[in-house]
């Protein structure tokens, strides 16, 4: 927990009197916990304790959205209630389109005009829905502030972070613009910016996201709210960025004792953070209790569905994922009765009939809509049996990927793809008129991996790392700036247009955005001939219709354009294409980081199937490291264009070497309340340095944790002495000097 | 995202056959399901056969002079009246719109069609082939094209109309085409382009099939546009005597000549006039319903 965790960046020095460090004294309301909450309370420590008595800050009652009239009426949210108490975590999860965040624009009243809402938001007492404008500007910012996923578009670019600050100070207080500006010094201190009095100066855009969203974070707590509602804040960061903006949301709620309503699609961010969950599905409320009962006890055939759906970061061995089938209903379309029935696993006739309501399960505060929620087996069942003996034939997509076949010994496998000090440097261009060469961004430089056979490599690494750059170099098939690329035993920099045609039928690439990949303007049937036709094979009806059923599509579906189709499916369609001229190797860009975790769970499962179906190798660039643990048999974790670590994954997983893999793996939250609990987590401090300006030596450097502890002549190795990946052990590869094994997850 | 219970329908039929309809076939179909798309082609089809099959109706044809009636109100023997000349304004209006038509719909199509080409390549390849294709828009854009255009036109007398045509087309595409370079610069990072190129499609296949397909909205509309403006570049040019040359006419010559007279002989400005935004209105409506068509995003806006 935080509490127990280091602090992130630059730990900032804590001044009591900056902001009230003692619970707010409202804090002493109405008396008498329920029982179970009291004990789960009490397992938590650092907990403030009187918070659990105090009324609701923010109470949340029949809250409905309707955008639209008539026929036409889109009913985003309906009917949901819940309420948090000061000090206390609400996580709101649900996949896009459940109205999560409708139901948060609705609290703070900044839906557009022709939204109607109904229902009653009552914050500290006074209800807020459908108060004039001023009043509600009044609560804005002072008691009810709010975070967004895009710091930059809440920044107004023109003005100094600083000022920005303090004027959200001085908006609600009558105080000097000197003491304003010191305040805003002191937040920026407080959510741990480094040099907060320089940095105060500094504009929206010299800021990095992650900082940026501690800017937000500053803002947001910068009059002591009683409730903050952070909106997907960590979704556009990278995992160790997350780790940290995540470290300073527990810390500021610790300092102003605020409530936190923490909406987003991460299962793991809630698990960490959250005391109470609240799943959302189809604009409703589904389930909602304590963290331990959800995640634990889960009574909802959706939630069991959403858990047993996400690859799971520390679950070694291939446990096949269930995927919910079907796609989420459109809100201008529901079904009368239960709106997952189409999608579930477990729904009987009695489901169609009626919208089962919200009503408590066995648990106190745990509540679930579902009408065989009794049924499902408290405790000791996970997710993944209940989901799949249930299921009788209706989950969607091929099968579950088989068990892997014997296969021969690495080394006896072809290569199909090697690349050997691979090095691309982009010049570095400044001004506008006469631009010229200010740097190198040293993009990839020296990184070596290779793929063989019916493997997949999974190439992870945060954004700036460098790893779709090397895959673009893969791509483009030309002369590589420095090293080698070779494909299926041919070298890119001597291959003649010929046989750069033959590599490119065996090469095919699958890309992150399945919308952006597919020609907007041609039908399904011209996107998957496309390939075919370039390459001159015949006729390509016959095989497109093959085509379409090996990816789980139906084949009537070809005269379709791609925007007809759902994102899972589209992402099937860009699989199909990818597979029309019978490749080889298969590049994959981030293919289902775009995707919703539960759609996401059918796309991997095809693409274990096809790959062990079809003899296929993957090359598979991820930022998920979930994912690639479970897709991945080997894995090269690439930091500053370099590689750190390169082994096989359940090595480098179970005992990573490099410091960064470390911090890395340590730093994805785990979809598992207590796990997430007992975890130590090794926060890195910072951000990703420059790539145009890589620090000496070992690139990681300024941030490792390892080369802290280090003395002075091993510190100047670091510093000096630029690491190369060494063998450590079978397989498994390290570029650090220092490198030793540990456990992590 | 939304399917037709039709479509649906049509889908569940032919289950197993993977039969689908060329593009050119889903944009006819998809062009004359729209009433406004059918309304505009009955429209201009209209205007083709007044223009074509019309004078042979007439009495009269456009280079004969009736010596008995000047400048006469419409009547059984003159149906739309005569000129100053003498010329019977039916036979030589079908003249001049015949004229015009093709001049301003070729002119057009060619000019937009220059436009894609040259803007689609300059902003695909980049490099050199931008300079070198960029230096030549810039050129034609400074260079003062009436005056080109009044300069050269004795060479257009003697049916020498094609001619009018391309160089007429030869100052219409600049500026599209500058539009078109920086879209397709755009473009070109789209991954389904990229995908293309690295499955081996060659980049002139590419640019044709993907860039240009993908700014049709753009190209279409701009065609529209420039018939309207080769029609009025050619009027203003014939106004002044440039142009198309005597004795063929032309729209353009013609409300230039009725305008004089148009106050007392109404007759000898507004059929012309008339039959001018007619065919314009014809060619906006059937540009919308062509943009909509090319455009599968745009199904839910008609229904
Ligand atoms: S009510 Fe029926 S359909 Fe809905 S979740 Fe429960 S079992 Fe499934
Ligand atoms: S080489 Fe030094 S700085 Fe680099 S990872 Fe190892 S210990 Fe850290």
């Amino acid at each position: 927990m935080s509490e127990r965790g280091e602090c992130p960046a630059g730990a900032p020095s804590r001044d009591g009197h900056v902001l009230r460090p003692e619970p707010p004294e409202r804090a002493g309301g109405a008396r008498g916990p329920r029982a179970s909450e009291r004990a789960e309370r009490e397992r938590r420590p650092g907990r403030p304790g009187a918070a659990v008595r105090a009324e609701p800050v923010l109470r949340v009652s029949d809250l409905d959205v309707t955008f639209g009239s008539g026929t036409g009426a889109v009913r985003a949210v309906r009917g949901v209630s819940y309420e948090v108490r000061p000090g206390e975590v609400l996580g709101i999860v649900g996949e896009s389109g459940s109205g999560k965040s409708v139901t948060s624009l609705a609290v703070m009243g900044l839906l557009p005009p022709h939204a109607r809402v109904t229902g009653s938001v009552r914050l500290t007492g006074h209800e807020i829905l459908g108060a004039p404008e001023k009043t509600l500007a009044a609560f804005r910012g002072k008691t009810i502030s709010m975070v967004f996923q895009d710091p930059l578009s809440a920044l107004t670019p023109v003005y100094r972070v600083g000022d920005q600050i303090a004027e959200a100070v001085r908006i609600h207080r009558r105080v000097s613009g000197e003491q304003a500006a010191r305040r805003a010094v002191d937040l920026l201190d407080l959510v741990g910016i480094p040099d907060p009095a320089r940095r105060a100066r500094a504009f929206p855009h010299e800021f990095s996201g992650g900082m940026r969203q501690r800017v937000m974070i500053a803002m947001a707590i910068a009059n002591d709210p009683d409730v903050i509602i952070c909106d997907e804040p960590t979704t556009a960061l990278d995992v160790t960025i997350q780790a940290q903006v995540l470290e300073v949301l527990k810390r500021a709620r610790r300092e102003t004792g605020a409530a936190i309503v923490m909406i987003t699609h991460d299962l793991g961010v809630v698990a960490g953070i959250a005391d109470r969950v609240l799943v959302m599905y189809a604009g409703r409320a589904v389930e909602v209790g304590p963290v331990d009962e959800v995640y634990y006890r889960s009574r909802m055939p959706y939630t069991l569905g959403l858990l047993g759906s996400i690859p799971r970061l520390d679950v070694g061995g291939r446990r096949p994922l269930v995927p919910i089938g079907g796609n989420p209903p459109s809100p201008a379309a529901l079904p009368p009765g239960c709106p997952f029935e189409p999608r579930c696993p477990m729904a009987v006739p009695r489901c169609a009939e009626a919208e089962p309501p919200l009503e408590e399960v066995d648990a106190p505060g745990h509540l679930a809509a579902c009408v065989r929620a009794g049924e499902i087996e408290a405790g000791g069942s996970p997710p993944a049996r209940v989901q799949r003996a249930e299921t009788g034939g209706r989950t969607a997509g091929p099968a579950a990927a088989p068990e892997r076949p014997a296969r021969p010994a690495r080394d006896g496998r072809e290569v199909v793809l090697a690349v050997k000090d691979l090095v691309k440097h982009h010049p570095l261009m400044k001004g506008t008129l006469f631009r010229r060469r200010v740097g190198t961004v040293r993009a990839v430089d020296g990184v070596s991996f290779d793929v063989r056979e019916g493997e997949t490599l999974g190439l992870v690494g945060e954004s700036g790392c460098g790893k779709t750059t090397a895959l673009m170099e893969i791509l483009e098939l030309a002369r590589p700036q420095g090293g080698t690329i070779t494909v299926l035993g041919r070298d890119t920099s001597a291959l003649g247009a010929r046989e750069r045609m033959a590599v490119r039928r065996d090469m095919q690439v699958v890309f992150q955005d399945p919308l952006a990949s597919l020609d907007p303007r041609m039908t399904v049937y011209d996107i998957l001939a496309e390939p075919l036709r370039t390459h001159g094979t015949g006729d390509p009806g016959p095989r497109i219709r093959d085509l379409l059923r090996l990816v789980g599509l139906d084949p009537g579906h070809a005269a379709r354009y791609p925007q007809d189709f759902s994102g899972g499916q589209r992402q099937r369609v860009g699989i199909a294409r990818a597979l029309a001229l019978e490749p080889r190797l298969v590049v994959l860009d981030e293919p289902v980081s775009a995707l919703d975790v539960s759609i996401q769970a059918g796309v991997i499962n095809l693409l274990e199937g096809l790959k062990s179906r079809l003899g296929l190798s993957y090359l598979f660039v991820a930022h998920d490291l979930a994912v690639v643990r479970h897709i991945a048999d080997r894995v090269a974790v690439m930091y500053l264009g370099r590689i750190a670590e390169t082994g096989p994954v359940d090595r480098v997983y179970d005992s990573p070497a490099h410091p960064y893999t470390r911090a890395l793996l340590s730093a994805i939250p785990l979809p598992d309340p207590e796990r997430e609990r007992a975890r130590r987590r090794v926060l890195l401090e910072g951000d990703l340095p420059s790539p145009a300006d890589p620090p000496s030596g070992c690139r990681f450097r300024t941030r490792c944790p390892l080369f802290k502890t280090l003395d002075e002549s091993g510190r100047r190795r670091c510093a000096d002495e630029e690491p190369q990946v060494r063998p450590f052990g079978e397989d498994h590869g390290v570029s650090c000097h220092f490198a030793e094994r540990l456990n992590v997850v | 995202m939304t399917i037709t219970d039709e479509e649906l329908a049509e889908q569940r039929a032919g289950l197993d056959a993977v039969r689908v309809p060329s593009r050119l076939r889903v944009v006819a179909g998809r062009f004359f399901a729209s009433s406004q798309g059918r309304a505009g082609f009955a429209l201009l089809a209209l205007m083709f056969l007044l223009a074509f099959a019309g004078p042979c109706l007439g009495r009269w044809s456009y280079t004969d002079k009736d010596f008995t009636a000047f400048l006469r109100a419409p009547s059984a023997e003159h149906w739309w009246g005569t000129l100053q000349t003498g010329a019977d304004v039916y036979a030589v209006t079908l003249r001049g719109m015949r004229r015009s038509l093709v001049v301003g719909l070729l002119a057009a199509v060619v000019g937009t069609a220059l436009a894609a080409v040259v803007g689609a390549f300059a902003g695909y390849f980049l490099g050199w082939t931008d300079r070198a294709l960029t230096w030549v828009t810039d050129l034609l854009l400074v260079l003062p094209a009436f005056l080109v255009l009044a300069i050269m036109s004795p060479l257009f007398a003697g049916g020498q109309w094609p001619l009018f045509v391309l160089v007429l087309a030869l100052f219409l595409w600049m500026v599209t085409s500058k539009i078109v370079r920086s879209m397709t610069v755009s473009l070109k990072e789209r991954e389904f382009i990229q995908a293309a190129r690295f499955m081996g499609v060659p980049p002139v296949k590419i640019i044709f099939r993907h860039v240009i397909p993908n700014m049709s909205s753009l190209l279409v509309v701009d065609a529209t546009l420039n018939v309207s403006a080769a029609i009025l570049t050619e009027t203003s040019l014939s106004y002044f005597g440039f142009g198309i040359q005597p004795p063929d006419v032309s729209l353009g010559s013609l409300i230039a000549d009725g305008a004089k007279t148009a106050v007392y002989a109404p007759w000898t400005f507004w059929f012309c006039a008339g039959l001018l935004i007619v065919t314009v209105l014809a060619v906006n409506l059937v540009g919308d319903s062509l943009r909509d068509a090319f455009d599968p995003t745009a199904r839910k806006g008609r229904q």
